[in-house]
C-alpha cells in the first residue's frame, strides 16, 4: 500500500504546530509523536487546544505553520494516504440516529472503499469484540450512550488504521461504560500494535504504562512517561502534576 | 486509490441519503404536500384570473395548472437543494459531516457525491408529484416523462450546488431562516415558475429582466420544454454554467485552507 510500511513505528509526528483563531492563539509550537503500541494521553483542561489539535490532525482545519505527519505521510501534501491510516472517534456522536448499527458501519466501510464481503466480516469481528454484534440490527437511536460509543470505536477500526484518535470519548458516560471503553482501548494497543492518542481531562483514564502530554493554553507543559512527568514536576501524583502545570506555577 | 474505491464511496453516500429519506416519512410527505397545495389550491384559484396564451413549448391554450406544473417541479428541487444544504449545516454542527470529511477521498468528490445523492432524492419526489398530477389531468406526452429525466438531473445539480455553496457560507443553523427569506422566496417568485416572462414584461421591465437572468427560471424552462419533448438550448447552457459556477465556489468554500472553513477555523 503506497510503498510505505503499514506497521510503521511512528504513527503520528507533530512538529512546531501553531494555530490561532484571529488574534487568539490556540496552539503554540506544539511538537510530539505517537508510536505504535503506545497509548498517549493528551491531558488538558477545557480550552487547552485539544479539539483544535484534533481538527488539524484530521485536516478539518489547515495550519500554515508547523507539520503533521501520519505514518510518514504529510497531512497537507499526501492527505488521502495519511487519512487512510487514521481512525477517529469525535467528542460528539457522529452516528446516524435513524439508521441501524449495521447501516452506519456499512456506510463507513463504503467511504473507505471496502467491499461488501470483507466489510461484513470486519463488522462482525469488531462488534463481537465489543459485545455489540447481537444489537447490529437496532436503530442507533435505541442504544444508550455507552453502546453508541462502542459502535463508534468499532467503526473507527473497520479500515484497520495505524492511529486511533479519541476526543474525550467517555464524556457523559456512567462509570462502568467508561471503564469498559478505557480497558478495551488499552487492550487494542497492546494486542494490535495500534497507536492511540486519547484526549481527556479525566485523570482516572490513564494507565501506568501510558505516555502523557499535558497541554495548557495551547502549549505543551510536560510530556513523557508518567514517571518522567512526575519527576519533572516534582510531584507524587498525576493530579498534583496536572494542577501545578495548569495553574501556572513554576516547575 | 482506485476507481472501485470511488464507486463504492459514491454508492455508500447515495444509499445513506436514500435510506434516510425512506425512513423519514414526514420529510417525504411534506416535500409532496407543498407543491400539491400550490397545484390544487393556488393554481385552481388563479385559473379564472390568469389566462395563458399560446407560447412554446405549448401548442394550444393551456390551463394555469398545466403552466405551473414545471415550476412546481422546480420548486421541489429548489426546496430539496436547500434541505440538503440545511442538513449539511446541521451535520456540521452535530459532527457527522466530519466522518465524511475525514475519509481518504478528495473533498470535491465527496461534495459531488453528496450532491448526486440529494438529486436522486429530489427526482424520486418529482416523479411521485408528476404521477399525482397525471391523475389530476395534467398530462404531458409520455416521451416527456423520459426527456425530463436528464433535465431534472441538471437542474437538481444546479440547485443542489447552490445549496452546497450556501451551506459552506452559513456559520450556524439559526442563520438558515435568512436563506428562506433572501434566497428561496426571491428565486421562486422572481422566476417563470408562476408566470410567463412576457406577462411579467407587461407589468415591469425590471422584474422581467430579473426573472430572465434568474438561474432558477432557466432551470424551470429546461424542465418545461423537456416535459414536452423539446430541448431548450439556451436554458440548458444557462443551467449548466450556473451549476459549474456554484459548484466551484462550494468546493472552494469547503477547502480547509482557502474557503470558509478557514474563516470559521482560524489561521
Amino acid at each position: 500500500m503506497n510503498g510505505k510500511n503499514v506497521n510503521i513505528v511512528t504513527a503520528l509526528d507533530v512538529e512546531k504546530l501553531c494555530f490561532s483563531y484571529g488574534k487568539k492563539t490556540a496552539l503554540n509550537q506544539v511538537s510530539f509523536s505517537v508510536r505504535a503500541s503506545e497509548c498517549t494521553i493528551l491531558l488538558g483542561p477545557n480550552g487547552a487546544g485539544k479539539s483544535t489539535l484534533f481538527s488539524l490532525i484530521t485536516r478539518l482545519y489547515d495550519s500554515k505553520q508547523g507539520k503533521i505527519e501520519l505514518c510518514e505521510f504529510d497531512i497537507k501534501k499526501q492527505t488521502r494516504q495519511a487519512l487512510s491510516r487514521l481512525g477517529v472517534v469525535f467528542q460528539q456522536t457522529t452516528l446516524d440516529m435513524d439508521l441501524t448499527v449495521m447501516q452506519n458501519l456499512y456506510y463507513h466501510t463504503a467511504l473507505h472503499g471496502i467491499g461488501r464481503k470483507l466489510a461484513k466480516q470486519r463488522i462482525q469481528e469488531e462488534l463481537e469484540r465489543l459485545n455489540m454484534y447481537e444489537r447490529r440490527s437496532e436503530k442507533v437511536r435505541e442504544l444508550n450512550g455507552g453502546h453508541k460509543r462502542r459502535v463508534e470505536i468499532a467503526r473507527a477500526l473497520l479500515h484497520k488504521p495505524s492511529l486511533l484518535l479519541l476526543d474525550e470519548p467517555t464524556v457523559g458516560l456512567d462509570v462502568p461504560s467508561r471503564q469498559s471503553i478505557v480497558e478495551h482501548v488499552h487492550q487494542l494497543v497492546s494486542n494490535h500494535d495500534l497507536a492511540v492518542l486519547w484526549a481527556t481531562h479525566l485523570i482516572d483514564e490513564i494507565f501506568p504504562e501510558d505516555q502523557l502530554i499535558i497541554l495548557h493554553q495551547g502549549q505543551i507543559k510536560a510530556q513523557g512517561t508518567i514517571d518522567d512527568v512526575l519527576h519533572t514536576t516534582n510531584t507524587s501524583s498525576i493530579g498534583g502534576a496536572f494542577k501545578q502545570l495548569t495553574q501556572g506555577k513554576k516547575i | 486509490m482506485n476507481l472501485i474505491h470511488y464507486w463504492r464511496a459514491m454508492w455508500g453516500i447515495i444509499g445513506r441519503e436514500l435510506w434516510r429519506f425512506v425512513r423519514q416519512k414526514e420529510r417525504f410527505v411534506s416535500a409532496l404536500v407543498r407543491p400539491l397545495v400550490w397545484l390544487f389550491i393556488f393554481a385552481a384559484g388563479f385559473r379564472a384570473t390568469l389566462g395563458v396564451a399560446i407560447s412554446p413549448p405549448y401548442e394550444t391554450y393551456i390551463l394555469y395548472e398545466v403552466y405551473i406544473t414545471p415550476g412546481l417541479v422546480g420548486m421541489i428541487q429548489l426546496f430539496n437543494g436547500m434541505q440538503s444544504s440545511l442538513s449539511m449545516v446541521y451535520d456540521r454542527e452535530m459532527g457527522s459531516m466530519r466522518i465524511l470529511m475525514v475519509c481518504p477521498l478528495p473533498r470535491w468528490f465527496l461534495l459531488m457525491s453528496k450532491l448526486i445523492a440529494g438529486v436522486s432524492v429530489s427526482i424520486l419526489q418529482v416523479y411521485v408529484f408528476l404521477t399525482i398530477a397525471w391523475f389530476y389531468d395534467i398530462q404531458a406526452p409520455w416521451k416527456g416523462y423520459l426527456w425530463v429525466l436528464p433535465a431534472l438531473i441538471l437542474s437538481g445539480l444546479m440547485l443542489g450546488a447552490l445549496g452546497l455553496l450556501l451551506s459552506s457560507f452559513i456559520k450556524q443553523l439559526e442563520n438558515f431562516a435568512g436563506v428562506m427569506n433572501f434566497v428561496i422566496f426571491p428565486l421562486f417568485f422572481m422566476s417563470t415558475a408562476l408566470y410567463p416572462l412576457w406577462k411579467m414584461k407587461e407589468s415591469s421591465e425590471f422584474l422581467h429582466n430579473l426573472a430572465f437572468y434568474n438561474p432558477f427560471s432557466q432551470a424551470v424552462e429546461l424542465i418545461r420544454f423537456a416535459l414536452y419533448g423539446e430541448f431548450n438550448q439556451y436554458a440548458f447552457l444557462c443551467t449548466l454554467v450556473a451549476f459549474i459556477f456554484f459548484m466551484i465556489i462550494a468546493i472552494w468554500g469547503y477547502n480547509p485552507s482557502k474557503g470558509m472553513m478557514m474563516k470559521k477555523g482560524g489561521k
